[in-house]
C-alpha cells in the first residue's frame, strides 16, 4: 500500500508544479501585475504545499497505526485481565501469524479467529481511511495554494525557507543519531555500574566474564561479579597492540610522506599515491585473515628460531598488519601537510646553502609537525578502535602481559565475543559490553578532539 | 671603473618550451646597488635567480650561457651551489621567515655551514647581523619570540639579517619592497645605502624611483632581453632606447 500512495502522491507533486506554474503565468498574462518570483517557484510553491503535509500525515499514520490495531484487536483478551504485557505480545504476534495462514497453536481458537477477523477488518479499514486522508488532504492543500497565488505572494522566499527547514532536519538527524547512541551506551553502563563497581572495572586486572555467563542469573554472587570484569588486561592489551602499530606505520609513513611529498617525481607520485591508499581500502576481515594465516605464523617460525617461545596468536602480528594498514593514513595526511608548507620557505631555506635534507629537516618537518602529529592521533584512534584483525590474529586471551610475543585482547574483540551468541540482554555480562564501548568511545574521541586542536592550532603559523 | 663583481655572457634560459631570457650579457660592479627593472613578465627575476642558481630547483628550466663571479664560472661542473649560495645571498618578494624563532631565522645559516664553533660565536653573529639589518633595537627583547610574529617590513629585514649572517659577497634582492608600505621601503631603502658598503647588491623592482634612489647603474629589460643597462643617471635622464624612454616615462608597463 505505501509503495502506490507515495507514488501516488509524486504524481500529484508533479502535476500541482505545473498546475502553479501554470497559473503564474496565467496571471502574469492576464493582470499585467509583476508577480514577486518567477513562475516556476510558484510551481515549487504548490507542489510543496501538495507533497510535504501529505507525507507528513502518512509518516503520523503509519507510526500510531500499529498500536492502534493491537489494541482493538487484543480488546477481547484485555477484558478477561489474566494475561499479562509479555503474554499480551506473545498473542498478538500469534494473531498476525494466523492471518497470514500460520497456525501453530491450537488453543482459545475461538477468540483467536475473532480476533483474526477483526484484525483484517481494521487493516482493510484503516488503509482505505488512510489513502482517502491523505490524498484528499494533498488535493485540498493544492487547491488552496493554487488560489493563493496573487502577485504579493513571494513565493521564492516560501521556497528557500522550506530548503532551510529541510537543511536543519536533515543534519538533525545525524546530530540526534549521536546523542542517541551516548546516551544508550552511558544508560546500558549506568546499569552495569549499579551491579559491578566503576572501580573495579577501571582498575580490576582480571577479565572472565564468562564466570558470570555459566551461571543461572539468579545464582549471581556478588563474589562471581567482583573479579570478573576487571578491565586493565584490555586497556594493557589495547594499547600494545596500537603501540606495535605505531612503531610500524609512523616510520614508514613519515618517509613515504617526506619521498612523495619532496623527492618523487610528479609522474612517480601519479601512480605510487592512488596505490598506496589502496591500502586503507581493504577491508579489514582481509588484513585480518592475512595476519592470521601469514604473519602470525611467520612470526612463531622466525621466535621459534631464535629460541623464543611465542604463541601461534601473539600481539605482534596483529600490530604489525595494523601498522601496515593505517600506513597511508600517516602518509597521505602528511604528505599534503608537507606539500602544503609554502615554497617560499623552501626557496628560502635553499637560499641560505641548505641541502635539500637540511631544508626537509631543519624548515619543513617542523613547519608540518602539527599536521604530522594529527595525523599521529588521528592513526592512533584508528589502531585503538580496529577489530578484526585482532580478533583473528591476536587470540581473545585476556592476559596481561607486556610480551609482544604473547597472545593479547583488545577491547574492541571482546566487545565482539561478549555479544557473540545468545544471552540475556540484563546480564551484567552483556552490559560490561556496553561499558568498553562507552571507555573506547570517550578514549577515541579524545584522541581525535586533541588531534583536531593541534592541528588547528598551529596551522595558521605560515601563510 | 669599479671592479667587475658578476658578469653574464649570453646568457639564454628556457622554461620547457618557453624562452624567458635572450642572449643576456651584462656586468655587475663590486659594492655597487645595481637595479633591474622592466615590466612584469620580462625575465629581470629569472635573471636574478640564475646568479644564485636557484632556477636549478625547477625541473623544467635550462639554462645557457655563462655567468662568473670572481672570474669563477658558475655553472661549471666542480661548482658546488651550496657553497655558491652561502657567497650570494638573496631576498624575497614576500618576507618568508621560517616559522622558528628570531634567534633561530639568523642561525640557521650559520649552524648549516658550520661558521660559528661556539655558542657565544653565534650569539654574536645573531646580533651583528640584526644590527646590520638594522633590527636589533626592535626585537632585542623577544629574539625567542618567533619570526613569523613580526610586522611585514620587520620581517623582510629578519630576512635581511638571515641572508648577511653568513656574510656573503652578494646580495640580491628581488622586489624586496612590493609587500610592504611606503614607510618600511623608506627603512629597506636607507639598508640597503648602508649595506652596499660591504655587499654587492642587485635589486630586482617595479619602482623607477626606489631603482633612481638607490641604484648606481639600471638595466632595463623587456620580453626577456635586456633592452639597455647603463649608469642610473643616463638611464633615467637619457636613454638611448625608446622602449626604454617609454618605460619610464610611463607610457607602458
Amino acid at each position: 500500500m505505501g509503495f502506490i500512495l507515495i507514488s501516488l502522491i509524486i504524481l500529484i507533486g508533479i502535476t500541482s508544479y505545473f498546475l502553479g506554474n501554470f497559473r503564474a503565468k496565467n496571471l502574469r498574462t492576464s493582470n499585467q501585475k509583476n508577480l514577486k518570483s518567477l513562475s516556476h517557484y510558484y510551481g515549487y510553491y504548490v507542489a510543496l504545499w501538495a507533497v510535504v503535509p501529505a507525507l507528513l500525515i502518512l509518516l503520523m499514520i503509519t507510526s500510531f497505526k500499529s498500536f492502534f490495531i493491537e489494541q482493538y484487536v487484543l480488546s477481547d483478551f484485555i477484558a478477561l485481565g489474566s494475561y499479562t504485557e509479555t503474554e499480551l505480545s506473545l498473542l498478538f504476534t500469534q494473531i498476525e501469524n494466523t492471518a497470514l495462514g500460520i497456525k501453530l497453536f491450537d488453543e482459545n481458537t475461538i477468540l483467536i479467529d475473532g480476533a483474526v477477523n477483526k484484525l483484517n477488518y481494521i487493516n482493510k479499514t484503516i488503509e482505505n481511511l488512510t489513502y482517502v486522508t491523505v490524498l484528499g488532504f494533498s488535493g485540498l492543500l493544492v487547491l488552496y495554494s493554487v488560489f493563493n497565488i496573487n502577485h504579493k505572494l513571494n513565493s521564492r522566499k516560501i521556497v528557500e525557507k522550506f530548503l532551510l527547514v529541510l537543511y536543519f532536519t536533515c543534519s538533525l538527524v545525524a546530530i540526534m543519531t549521536t546523542v542517541g547512541i551516548i546516551f544508550s551506551l552511558l544508560y546500558e553502563t549506568l546499569r552495569f555500574f549499579s551491579q559491578v563497581p566503576i572501580t573495579d572495572f577501571l582498575f580490576g586486572l582480571n577479565w572472565s566474564p564468562q564466570r558470570v555467563f555459566v551461571r543461572e542469573a539468579g545464582d549471581l554472587d556478588t563474589r562471581d561479579l567482583a573479579n570478573a570484569f576487571g578491565a586493565v588486561p584490555l586497556f594493557a592489551g589495547t594499547f600494545l597492540i596500537a603501540l606495535i602499530a605505531m612503531c610500524v606505520s609512523v616510520p614508514v609513513g613519515l618517509l613515504t610522506a617526506i619521498y612523495m611529498s619532496e623527492y618523487a617525481s610528479p609522474k612517480v607520485r601519479d601512480w605510487a599515491k592512488p596505490i598506496i591508499e589502496i591500502l586503507a581500502g581493504i577491508p579489514t576481515v582481509v588484513y585480518g585473515f592475512f595476519a592470521a594465516l601469514t604473519v602470525a605464523p611467520l612470526v612463531r617460525d622466525i621466535g621459534q628460531g631464535a629460541g623464543l617461545t611465542v604463541s601461534s596468536e601473539s600481539a605482534l602480528a596483529a600490530g604489525f598488519v595494523m601498522g601496515i594498514m593505517i600506513i597511508p593514513f600517516i602518509s597521505s595526511l602528511s604528505d599534503d601537510v608537507i606539500k602544503s608548507v609554502p615554497q617560499s620557505l623552501r626557496e628560502g631555506s635553499y637560499a641560505m646553502g641548505a641541502t635539500k635534507r637540511e631544508t626537509i629537516v631543519k624548515v619543513l618537518l617542523p613547519a608540518a609537525l602539527p599536521g604530522i602529529v594529527g595525523s599521529f592521533l588521528l592513526a592512533v584512534s584508528r589502531a585503538i578502535g580496529e577489530t578484526m584483525i585482532v580478533v583473528m590474529a591476536a587470540g581473545l586471551n585476556a592476559k596481561l602481559t607486556a610480551n609482544p610475543l604473547d597472545a593479547a585482547t583488545t577491547i574492541t574483540t571482546q566487545i565482539v565475543v561478549i555479544l557473540i551468541g545468545d544471552q540475556e540482554f540484563d546480564s551484567p555480562k552483556t552490559q560490561s559490553a556496553f561499558a568498553l564501548g562507552l571507555t573506547l568511545f570517550v578514549v577515541t574521541l579524545a584522541l581525535n578532539f586533541i588531534a583536531l586542536q593541534v592541528v588547528k592550532k598551529y596551522t595558521e603559523r605560515y601563510d | 671603473m669599479k671592479n667587475i663583481k658578476i658578469k653574464a655572457d649570453n646568457l639564454n634560459v628556457h622554461y620547457g618550451e618557453k624562452q624567458a631570457l635572450f642572449d643576456v650579457s651584462m656586468y655587475m660592479e663590486e659594492k655597487q646597488v645595481t637595479a633591474l627593472i622592466g615590466p612584469s613578465g620580462c625575465g629581470k627575476s629569472t635573471f636574478i635567480r640564475c646568479l644564485n642558481r636557484m632556477n636549478d630547483v625547477i625541473d623544467i628550466c635550462k639554462v645557457q650561457g655563462k655567468i662568473e663571479i670572481d672570474g669563477n664560472d658558475i655553472y661549471a661542473p666542480d661548482m658546488q651551489v651550496e657553497q655558491l649560495r652561502e657567497r650570494v645571498g638573496m631576498v624575497f618578494q614576500k618576507p618568508n621567515p621560517f616559522p622558528k624563532s628570531i634567534f633561530e631565522n639568523v642561525a640557521y645559516g650559520p649552524r648549516i655551514h658550520g661558521i660559528a664553533e661556539h655558542k657565544s660565536d653565534l650569539e654574536e653573529i645573531v646580533v651583528n647581523s640584526l644590527k646590520k639589518a638594522a633590527l636589533f633595537d626592535e626585537v632585542k627583547d623577544r629574539l625567542y619570540d618567533a619570526g613569523t610574529g613580526l610586522s611585514g617590513g620587520q620581517q623582510q629585514r629578519l630576512c635581511i639579517a638571515r641572508a648577511i649572517s653568513v656574510n656573503p659577497d652578494i646580495i640580491l634582492m628581488d622586489e624586496p619592497c612590493s609587500a610592504l608600505d611606503p614607510i618600511a621601503t623608506a627603512r629597506i631603502e636607507e639598508l640597503m645605502g648602508d649595506l652596499k658598503t660591504e655587499y654587492t647588491i642587485i635589486i630586482v623592482t617595479h619602482s623607477m624611483q626606489q631603482a633612481a634612489r638607490v641604484s648606481s647603474r639600471t638595466g632595463f629589460f623587456h620580453l626577456g632581453k635586456l633592452v639597455e643597462v647603463d649608469k642610473t643617471e643616463t638611464i633615467f635622464s637619457n636613454p638611448s632606447d625608446q622602449r626604454t624612454q617609454d618605460y619610464i616615462t610611463g607610457r607602458f608597463g
